[in-house]
C-alpha cells in the first residue's frame, strides 16, 4: 500500500465565520478502491467534498493529485483533474434532455455546431455500461424521469468524463432496493475499473457491502481510520462518540400516552391511498419510509397544504377537512417543514420575528406586533429562553443561527397556540449532534405535556431511538407498524418490500 | 450547505448598536451642500418648500415600499397618478364644491387597482413586474379615453388646495405647507402599518420567504394584495397632491413609478423582498429631490437629472450588495 | 414550434407539452379572431397575402428587440435599456449619415459599437457588482436617455435614400425588412439550439449552480447575453432610423419597446425565470402582438380603448401560462 494515492488530503482546516467547519483532517484514497467516508450530519462531510471538488478553498492543508500538490479555485479545475462529484442536491436542469445534461459545458461540437448524433451515442454507450439504457431514454426530459433515474443520468453524467475519482455524497437515499443493488454493481464495476471511489454514506449496511476502507468523522476533525471495515458498531461509536442511550429521551411511560387525539380513515390523495391511524396524546409516533413513499404527503395532507381527497380525519374528536394550512393550524395542528432554509425560516428577519410568526399571522392585522391574544413579546422571550436557544440577541437575524437553534425557533413559533398536534419533518437534518439530542428532549416534553408527536425522519435510527410507535410507509400508503426500538433491519424490510435484504 | 454550523459557535456579542441607514448621512451630505449653494435653504420657505416639492414622491416612494418589501413591483402607480389627476378634473368639472366626494372616488379608484393588481399575482400567478405593467398601459388608456385625449378643465382650487396651499403666520416656522402635513400624516401612518403591526412583520415575511410564510399560517394572498392596495393607495393621494402644484395633463404621473423605486432602493429596500423601511424610503424620497434641487442650484439642465439618478441607482444597489456581501450575507 | 421535436432521430415517446405548444395555440386564437373579424364586418380585403405582409412589417422593430430580449431572459436576466438604446441609434446613425451615402458603413459601425457597448457594460454591472439586472439596465437606460436629450430634441440628422431600402425595400418580392426579421430570427433559433452558446445560455438560465459546477463561464454567458440582447436593439434602432428617415430621440419611449418586447418574449412561453422558452415562441408573439393591432383597426377600436385592451391582453396573456404554477408568485 505504498502506492501513490490519486487523491490526498493533508491537514485540511476550514473555518467559516464562527465555525470551525474541519480541523486537521487527512484523507486519501487509492485506484481502485472504495473508501467510505461517514459521519453524522454536520460532521464536515460535505464540506471535505467541496474542498476536493473546487467549491470551497481550504484555510489550511494541501490536496494532492497523484502526489503532486493541487490547489482547487473553481469546480472546473476539479473536474479537469478527473475529480467528479455527485452532490445530493442534484445538479441536473429540469428542462434540458438527458443527453444535453451529460454534456453540459463540454459538447462536442462538429464546425461549430453541436454534434447532437454524437452525443446521443456516447449517452447511450454510457447508460448501457450500467443497464440503464433500457429505462432513460437519452432524448427524454430529465423533469419527466423519476428521481432514481435522475440519479442514474448524474452517474453517468460522471462517467462520461471518465472520472479518476468518483465522489457519491449518499447516493442511495433516493433509491429503492433494487436499485441501490443496481448502484452497487455500478460502485463493483468502477472500483474494477480502477476509479478511486470516496462514498458517503451513513448507512452501516453499504460500507459493510462496499467499503474498502473507512474514515470517520465527527465535529469537524478524523474520528477514526480503519484499514478494513470493521463491525459497523465501531463505526458507530466512531460516529456519535457517546453511547445511544443519553441521546434520545427516554420512551413515554404507558400513563403518559393519553386519548387519541387525531385518526385518519381510509386517507387518500393522488399521492395517498387507504391512509389509516390513530395519534395518541403524549406519545411520539415515528414515521419511517424511503423517499418518495408518501410521508411528507401525509403530513401535507393533514396539514391541509394538500389536501386529502378521501377519507376521513378526526381531531380531538371531531371530524375536520381541511383545504388551507390555516385552517388546520387553527384547529390545533403545527407542522415543522424538512427544509429548513427554504419552507421553515425567513432568513432575513430576526429570531423574535420567525418565532413571532404563526401568532401573529393569526392575530388582527393591524394590531401590535409586540403582542397578540396567544403571546407578547416578553412571553416570547421567555419561551426562547426557556428552549435554550443561543444567540448574541433575539433580534440578530435568524440566519446568523446554528440549525438547531433556528429549530428551536421555528418550534417557538408553534408554542404559543398550544398544538394538539405537532409534525416533525426530517427534525434534526442538518443539525450537529449534540443539538439533536436536544431537539429529542424538546419533543419528549412537549408530548409530556400533552401533545401528540409526529416524527417523519429517513434517519432510521433516529426514529427507533425516539419514537414510541413506528408506522412504516410504502407507496403512498401505510405498510406495517411497529413499537419502540424495533429493529433497523425490520422496518427496512417493511420500507423497501423486499423479502431479504443483505445485511 | 448546512455542515458549517457545527460547533453551535456562540456568536459572539455582536455589536448591537443601532446600525444607522446610509440614506440618512447622504441626505444631511446633500442638505449641507444645499445650503451652501443657496443659504436661503435654512429659512422656513427655503425647506418647507423642499419638503412641498418632496412630498408626494416621499408618499409614493412609502407605497412602494409595501410592495417591494412583500418581494413585487408595482409600476402602475404612475399612470395612477395621472389617472387621478385627469379622474379629478374631469369628475370636478370646476365645481368646487365636488372635491370630498371626487376624492372619495379616486380613492375607491385606486382601492380597485390595488385589489387588481394583488389579486392578478396571487390567483392568475402573473408575476407583478407584468401584472403592474399591464396595468400601467390600462390605465393610461383609461386616462386618455376619459379625457379623450386632450384633458380640459381645471382642478378648483378646493382640490388644489392639498398640494399648493400654505398654512400661513405658524409660529416659528412662519409657514407650513398642507403637503408637508399630508406627507407627515400618510408617512407616520405608513411607518405605523409597516413596523409596528401584525400586517407590516407578515409583509415582510411574505417577500422574505412565501413558502415558509404559508406553512406558520400566514394568509399570504390577503396579505400580498394588502401590500398592492397600499401602494395603490399611495398613489391616489399623490396624484391628489401633483394635481395641486402641477396642471392637469396626460403625462403628469409619467417616470413616477421609477423614481418611486428609485426612493425606495436608496432607503435600502431590498429588491424581490424582506426588508425595507417606510421613514428610510421617505429618506431616500426626500435623498433625490435633493439632488435635483442640486442639479439645479449649480444650473445643470435636466436631461442631466436623468443621468444622475440612473448612476444612482446602480450605485445605491451595487453598494448595498457590496456591504451584503463584506457583513457574510 | 418547440425545439425539442426539430432534427432528431429518435424522436421521445410524443408527450404534449402544453407550455411548449402555448404560444402556437395562442397565435392560432389571435389569426381565427382577425379573420372571423374580417368575415364579421365585411372587410374581406385584408384577407391577402399583401395585407398579412402589411401586418407582420408593422412589428419589425419589436420583433427584433424581441429576439434581443429572448437571449437575457433565458438567462434570468432582463433588460430595460433597450427603448433608450433604440432612440440613441436613431439618432447617432442619421446624424453620422446625414443624407451621405458614403457614411452609412460608417453610421452603422459606430451604432453597433455603442451598442455593444451598453450591453457589455450591463454585463457587467450585473455580474460583476451584482447589481439586479432590472436596476441596472433601468439605470443604464436612464442614462441613455439623458445623454441623448442633453443633444438633440427634435429630428436629427437624415438618413440617404440607399439605407431607407431596409425598411422600404423589395427582395424577390418580399419586403427586405420581413426577410431580414426572419432570417435573424433564424440565426437567433441556430444559436440557441445548436452551438454551445446556445446550451450555456439554457444551463445558466435554468440552474447556475449546476452551470457553474460544470465549468460553464456563467458570468460571461450572462454578458454575452446582454450584448446580442443590446446589439439586437441598435439593429432595431437602425431600421427604424431607416423608416423614419432621421433620427428621433423619443422614438424609443415611445414604442415602449423595452416593455413591449418584455410581453412579447413572455407571450412567447419564455419563462421570466429563465432556461426556458425560445425563439419560434418569441416570434409567434410578436405576430400575435401585430395580429392584436390588426384586429383593432379592423373593428374600428378607438385608439384609447386600444391601449387600455392591449394591457388587458398582455396580463391574460401571461396569466394563460402562468395559472397552473403551484408555486407562490410575487
Amino acid at each position: 500500500m505504498t502506492e501513490t494515492p490519486v487523491i490526498e488530503m493533508k491537514g485540511i482546516g476550514k473555518r467559516f465565520p464562527g465555525v470551525v467547519a474541519l480541523h486537521d483532517v487527512g484523507f486519501a484514497c487509492q485506484r481502485g478502491e472504495v473508501h467510505a467516508l461517514v459521519g453524522e450530519n454536520g460532521a464536515g462531510k460535505s464540506t471535505l467534498i467541496k474542498i476536493l471538488s473546487g467549491v470551497y478553498q481550504p484555510d489550511d492543508g494541501d490536496v494532492l493529485v497523484e502526489g503532486k500538490p493541487v490547489r482547487f479555485r473553481h469546480p472546473v479545475d476539479a473536474l479537469a483533474a478527473g475529480i467528479s462529484v455527485i452532490y445530493q442536491e442534484f445538479s441536473l436542469l429540469p428542462e434540458r434532455t438527458v443527453t444535453q445534461n451529460i454534456f453540459l459545458g463540454r459538447e462536442i461540437t462538429r464546425n461549430w455546431m453541436l454534434d447532437d448524433a454524437a452525443m446521443r451515442v456516447e449517452t447511450q454507450r454510457v447508460l448501457d455500461m450500467f443497464g440503464a439504457g433500457s429505462r432513460i431514454d437519452p432524448d427524454a426530459l430529465v423533469s419527466e424521469l423519476d428521481v432514481a433515474s435522475q440519479q442514474m443520468v448524474e452517474i453517468a453524467k460522471a462517467l462520461s468524463l471518465n472520472a479518476r475519482v468518483l465522489v457519491m455524497d449518499e447516493p442511495t437515499a433516493a433509491l429503492n432496493e433494487s436499485e441501490c443493488r443496481e448502484l452497487f454493481e455500478i460502485v463493483d464495476k468502477l472500483r474494477d475499473h480502477g476509479t478511486a471511489v470516496i462514498y458517503i454514506t451513513h448507512r452501516m449496511r453499504e460500507v459493510t457491502r462496499l467499503a474498502d476502507r473507512v474514515t470517520v468523522l465527527k465535529d469537524g476533525e478524523v474520528a477514526a481510520r480503519f484499514a478494513s471495515v470493521p463491525e459497523p458498531s465501531a463505526i458507530v461509536h466512531a460516529m456519535v462518540g457517546r453511547d445511544i442511550a443519553d441521546f434520545y429521551a427516554p420512551f413515554a411511560t404507558p400513563d403518559e400516552i393519553g386519548a387519541t387525539v387525531l385518526s385518519v380513515q381510509g386517507g387518500g390523495n393522488s399521492a395517498l391511498r387507504n391512509i389509516d391511524f390513530e395519534l395518541k396524546a403524549g406519545e411520539i409516533l415515528g414515521f419511517a419510509g424511503i423517499q418518495g413513499a408518501g410521508r411528507v404527503a401525509l403530513a401535507m395532507a393533514m396539514f391541509g397544504a394538500r389536501p386529502f381527497d378521501t377519507g376521513t380525519m378526526t381531531l380531538a374528536g371531531e371530524t375536520v377537512h381541511f383545504t388551507h394550512p390555516r385552517q388546520a393550524i387553527r384547529a390545533g395542528i403545527g407542522l415543522l417543514p424538512g427544509d429548513r432554509k427554504g419552507e421553515g425560516l425567513t432568513l432575513m428577519q430576526s429570531v423574535r420575528d420567525n418565532g413571532m410568526l404563526t401568532p401573529r399571522a393569526f392575530g388582527s392585522l393591524v394590531g401590535s406586533h409586540k403582542k397578540n391574544g396567544f403571546i407578547d413579546l416578553a412571553g416570547m422571550d421567555a419561551l426562547l429562553d426557556r428552549m435554550e436557544v443561543k444567540a448574541a440577541s433575539y433580534e440578530q437575524d435568524i440566519k446568523f443561527l446554528s440549525g438547531g437553534n433556528q429549530q428551536k425557533a421555528i418550534v417557538a413559533r408553534w408554542l404559543a397556540l398550544k398544538p394538539k398536534v405537532l409534525i416533525f419533518i426530517e427534525p434534526t437534518r442538518g443539525i450537529d449532534v449534540n443539538a439533536k439530542a436536544g431537539i429529542y428532549h424538546l419533543m419528549r416534553d412537549l408530548a409530556r405535556a400533552g401533545a401528540g408527536i409526529i416524527m417523519i425522519s429517513s434517519d432510521l435510527p433516529e426514529v427507533i431511538g425516539a419514537a414510541d410507535r413506528i408506522l412504516v410507509m410504502r407507496e403512498g400508503t401505510i405498510v406495517a407498524a411497529h413499537t419502540a426500538g424495533a429493529s433497523e433491519t425490520a422496518i427496512m424490510l417493511d420500507a423497501t418490500g423486499e423479502q431479504e435484504v443483505a445485511a | 450547505m448546512t455542515d458549517h454550523t457545527l460547533s453551535s459557535a456562540h456568536p459572539k456579542q455582536t455589536r448591537r448598536l443601532p446600525q444607522i441607514n446610509p440614506v440618512y448621512f447622504i441626505l444631511a451630505a446633500l442638505i449641507v451642500a444645499i445650503i451652501l449653494n443657496n443659504p436661503n435653504f435654512v429659512e422656513p420657505t427655503g425647506y418647507m418648500n423642499f419638503l412641498k416639492r418632496a412630498a408626494p414622491l416621499a408618499i409614493l416612494a412609502a407605497g412602494q415600499v409595501y410592495v417591494i418589501v412583500s418581494g413585487g413591483f408595482d409600476l402602475s402607480v404612475g399612470s395612477l397618478i395621472t389617472l387621478v389627476v385627469v379622474g379629478s378634473s374631469m369628475l370636478s368639472n370646476n365645481d368646487p364644491n365636488a372635491t370630498w366626494w371626487v376624492i372619495a372616488a379616486m380613492l375607491g379608484i385606486g382601492l380597485v387597482v390595488g385589489l387588481v393588481n394583488g389579486m392578478v399575482v396571487c390567483f392568475l400567478k402573473v408575476p407583478s413586474l407584468i401584472a403592474t405593467l399591464g396595468m400601467m398601459i390600462t390605465l393610461n388608456g383609461f386616462a386618455f379615453m376619459w379625457s379623450g385625449g386632450a384633458p380640459r378643465g381645471y382642478l378648483p382650487d378646493s382640490f388644489r388646495y392639498f398640494g399648493r396651499f400654505n398654512i400661513r403666520d405658524v409660529p416659528l416656522i412662519q409657514m407650513l405647507p398642507v403637503a408637508v402635513i399630508v406627507m407627515l400624516v400618510v408617512g407616520f401612518a405608513l411607518y405605523w402599518l409597516m413596523h409596528r403591526t401584525n400586517l407590516g412583520r407578515m409583509i415582510h415575511a411574505i417577500g422574505d420567504n412565501p413558502r415558509a410564510a404559508q406553512l406558520a399560517g400566514v394568509p399570504v394572498n390577503r396579505v400580498r394584495i394588502l401590500a398592492f392596495v397600499v401602494s395603490s393607495l399611495s398613489a391616489v393621494i399623490t396624484g391628489i397632491l401633483l394635481g395641486g402644484f402641477a396642471g392637469v395633463s396626460t403625462d403628469v404621473g409619467t417616470g413616477y413609478e421609477l423614481q418611486a423605486i428609485t426612493a425606495a432602493v436608496l432607503g435600502g429596500a431590498q429588491l424581490l423582498g424582506g426588508r425595507g423601511s417606510v421613514p428610510a424610503a421617505i429618506a431616500g424620497a426626500l435623498t433625490l429631490t435633493a439632488i435635483f434641487t442640486l442639479l439645479n442650484f449649480l444650473g445643470l439642465p435636466q436631461p442631466v437629472r436623468q443621468v444622475v439618478q440612473g448612476l444612482i441607482l446602480i450605485a445605491a444597489v451595487a453598494l448595498a450588495m457590496y456591504r451584503r456581501k463584506r457583513t457574510g450575507q | 414550434m418547440s425545439d425539442a421535436t426539430v432534427g432528431q432521430v429518435k424522436p421521445a415517446p410524443v408527450r404534449f407539452r402544453f407550455d411548449r405548444w402555448a404560444p402556437a395555440l395562442l397565435l392560432l386564437a389571435a389569426v381565427t379572431i382577425y379573420v372571423v373579424a374580417c368575415l364579421a364586418t365585411g372587410q374581406t380585403q385584408y384577407l391577402n397575402w399583401n395585407n398579412l405582409l402589411a401586418v407582420l412589417g408593422r412589428s419589425i422593430a419589436l420583433g427584433i428587440t424581441a429576439i434581443g430580449q429572448t437571449f437575457v431572459i433565458l438567462v434570468a436576466s432582463i433588460d430595460l435599456s433597450v427603448a433608450s438604446l433604440i432612440s440613441a441609434v436613431t439618432v447617432v446613425a442619421s446624424v453620422i449619415m446625414n443624407g451621405n451615402p458614403a457614411m452609412i458603413v460608417p453610421a452603422i459601425g459606430a451604432a453597433l459599437v455603442m451598442g455593444g457597448l451598453v450591453g457589455l457594460i450591463n454585463g457587467l454591472i450585473v455580474t460583476r457588482l451584482d447589481v439586479n439586472p432590472l436596476i441596472a439596465t433601468l439605470g443604464m437606460s436612464l442614462v441613455i436617455q439623458g445623454c441623448l436629450s442633453a443633444f438633440v430634441s427634435n429630428f436629427a440628422g437624415a438618413v440617404p435614400p440607399e439605407f431607407q431600402f431596409f425598411a422600404y425595400g423589395n427582395l424577390l418580392g418580399f419586403p427586405f425588412a420581413i426577410l431580414f426579421f426572419f432570417a435573424l430570427a433564424l440565426l437567433a433559433f441556430f444559436a440557441l439550439r445548436f452551438t454551445r452558446f446556445g446550451s450555456n445560455v439554457y444551463a445558466v438560465g435554468g440552474n447556475q449552480d449546476a452551470a457553474r459546477f460544470a465549468g460553464i463561464s456563467t458570468e460571461k454567458v450572462i454578458i454575452a447575453a446582454h450584448v446580442i440582447c443590446s446589439l439586437c436593439a441598435t439593429v432595431a434602432g437602425l431600421y427604424l432610423a431607416s423608416r423614419l428617415r432621421s433620427g428621433a430621440p423619443w422614438i424609443g419611449a415611445n414604442g415602449v419597446y423595452d416593455l413591449e418586447s418584455i410581453a412579447v418574449v413572455v407571450i412567447g412561453g419564455t419563462v421570466l425565470a429563465g432556461g426556458r422558452g425560445g425563439i419560434w415562441g418569441t416570434v409567434a408573439g410578436v405576430m400575435i402582438f401585430s395580429l392584436i393591432d390588426s384586429i383593432f383597426n379592423v373593428l374600428g377600436v378607438d385608439a384609447f380603448v386600444k391601449q387600455v385592451l392591449r394591457g388587458i391582453i398582455i396580463v391574460a396573456a401571461v396569466a394563460f401560462y402562468a395559472v397552473r404554477t403551484k408555486r407562490i408568485v410575487a
